[in-house]
């Protein structure tokens, strides 16, 4: 019972450990963005599920309302969330260009191609 | 369990729907964790945006992911044990939904209780990210602005390359099969406008606000150019005005700072920019809302227009895609009509 109280943070390690997972076990790098974007929702929801407040309600000030939640890690996820997507179109975007320079958005493909122009030079 | 398929999914087109999907869940999450203001920006960012441009990359890249062929059982083994670490350190942690947590002794009290006589903005949330953390919420757009850049400098191409017209009759006859898409984003679209302009201005009282405004007038604009092609769209936006309107939110932001230097404040401190101080948090707040707006609409556009762009030049055999495009183009439709 007294552990139950703290299910949020372990749906968010399980989530971040996913996303981790495929980040570090996939050659893909789309796939891997993927991944980095499910971790970066973890971190999201870590941050919400510790401002929420019992019986509290959202950050809006009315009549009537005695406890709301707090109202600072909603304004640090709402910028990051938009942050966020900014970053990962620079990913995917140095992921087309990677594509157009090797021919292959896999991990090891590229290492390949590393490994024969250097032994080239 | 959506992440679980996610990390399973070879075909990387079913991955970008099951994000989609995800995107669309934790929104409804983060509503049932009173956080309104995320929600609305997780809906149309996660659901709509990062999806589309996911399958904008897929669409140059290839959409199937070689097998793997190594065992995953270091990798699994290192998760575990990580995973095992942070879930004992949650131990310490203060339960879920207590109000005695540390999170809220420290400055969330005076946000609550004083918001209102310092800013006099109903939306808490607003007030945070507009008045008291204001330079934060600057290096922030700032880096949205960079990351625009970025895409930018990665992806874009050398202008009016092409014209061929087999290319454009094709396209053509591509949109003529979706006219029941067509007619209905039309009658839909002013809508979506309509609604984004109410969440930028409105963000003082409701939720809502430069950030979520932004997002979704992008994504109808987004929605447009998809149905009736890059080329109309470039037309009707202008691609080097959308730039500027970009470097152009940034700095007005930043001029509101510096004018409440001037004034005799610190910077960003709004207290100064009129007679009344309670004004002067509004006007101050209303512009760099503004601010906000102008750069992440003109950024997303930037960023779509550029994938978009560079696809249509390297391949001429989208059909197949662009259906799939406008089947998530749908969805995330439908999602900003439920809202």
């Amino acid at each position: 019972m007294m552990l139950l109280g703290l299910y949020n943070y372990w749906i968010v390690v399980m989530l971040m450990m996913i996303g981790f997972y495929i980040v570090i076990a996939h050659g893909n790098l789309i796939k891997k963005l993927v991944g980095l974007t499910i971790f970066q929702t973890s971190v999201f929801i870590f941050y919400i599920s510790m401002g929420n407040v019992d019986s509290g309600s959202a950050p809006i000030l009315a009549e009537g309302v005695a406890r709301y939640s707090n109202p600072l890690p909603h304004v640090l996820i709402l910028t990051a969330i938009v942050v966020g997507i900014a970053t990962t179109a620079l990913g995917l975007a140095l992921v087309v260009r990677i594509k157009e320079s090797y021919g292959s958005i896999e991990e090891h493909e590229i290492q390949i191609q590393d490994q024969l122009t250097e032994d080239k030079t | 369990m959506i992440a679980i398929a996610i990390v399973r999914t070879k075909d990387l087109l079913a991955v970008v729907m099951l994000t989609g999907i995800y995107g669309l869940l934790s929104a409804s999450f983060f509503v049932v964790l009173d956080a309104v203001d995320v929600a609305f920006t997780e809906a149309a960012v996660g659901a709509g945006i990062s999806g589309l441009l996911m399958l904008a990359a897929i669409t140059m890249t290839g959409r199937a992911e070689a097998p793997k062929r190594h065992k995953p059982l270091l990798a699994l083994l290192v998760v575990f044990v990580t995973g095992g670490m942070l879930i004992y350190g949650t131990l310490d942690m203060p339960y879920f939904g207590s109000f005695d947590a540390p999170i809220h002794q420290h400055v969330a009290p005076r946000y609550i209780n004083d918001s209102m006589q310092e800013v006099g903005v109903p939306n808490i949330v607003t007030s945070v990210l507009a008045s008291y953390r204001a330079f934060d919420t600057l290096g922030e757009v700032a880096v949205i602005f960079t990351a625009g850049i970025g895409v930018l400098s990665l992806l874009s191409l050398p202008r009016r390359r092409r014209s061929s017209q087999l290319d454009e009759s094709s396209k053509d006859q591509m949109h003529e099969q979706h006219m029941v898409l067509r007619i209905i984003s039309k009658i839909l679209i002013p809508f979506i406008l309509l609604f984004a302009l109410y969440v930028q201005f409105h963000g003082d009282f409701g939720p809502g606000g430069g950030f979520q405004a932004g997002v979704i007038f992008a994504a109808a604009i987004i929605l447009y150019a998809m149905l009736f092609g890059l080329e109309t769209a470039r037309r009707v936006f202008n691609q080097s005005i959308i730039q500027l309107i970009a470097a152009i939110g940034l700095l007005l932001y930043a001029s509101v700072g510096v004018v409440s230097l001037f004034n005799g404040g610190n910077f960003l401190d709004y207290n100064v920019l009129a007679q009344d101080p309670i004004a002067g948090q509004h006007l101050g707040i209303l512009l760099i809302e503004l601010g906000v707006g102008c750069t992440v609409t003109a950024v997303m556009i930037i960023i779509f227009f550029n994938f978009a762009g560079r696809r249509e030049a390297q391949q001429h055999s989208t059909k197949q895609n662009s259906h799939e495009l406008n089947s998530t183009d749908q969805s995330c439709t439908e999602l900003k009509e439920a809202e």
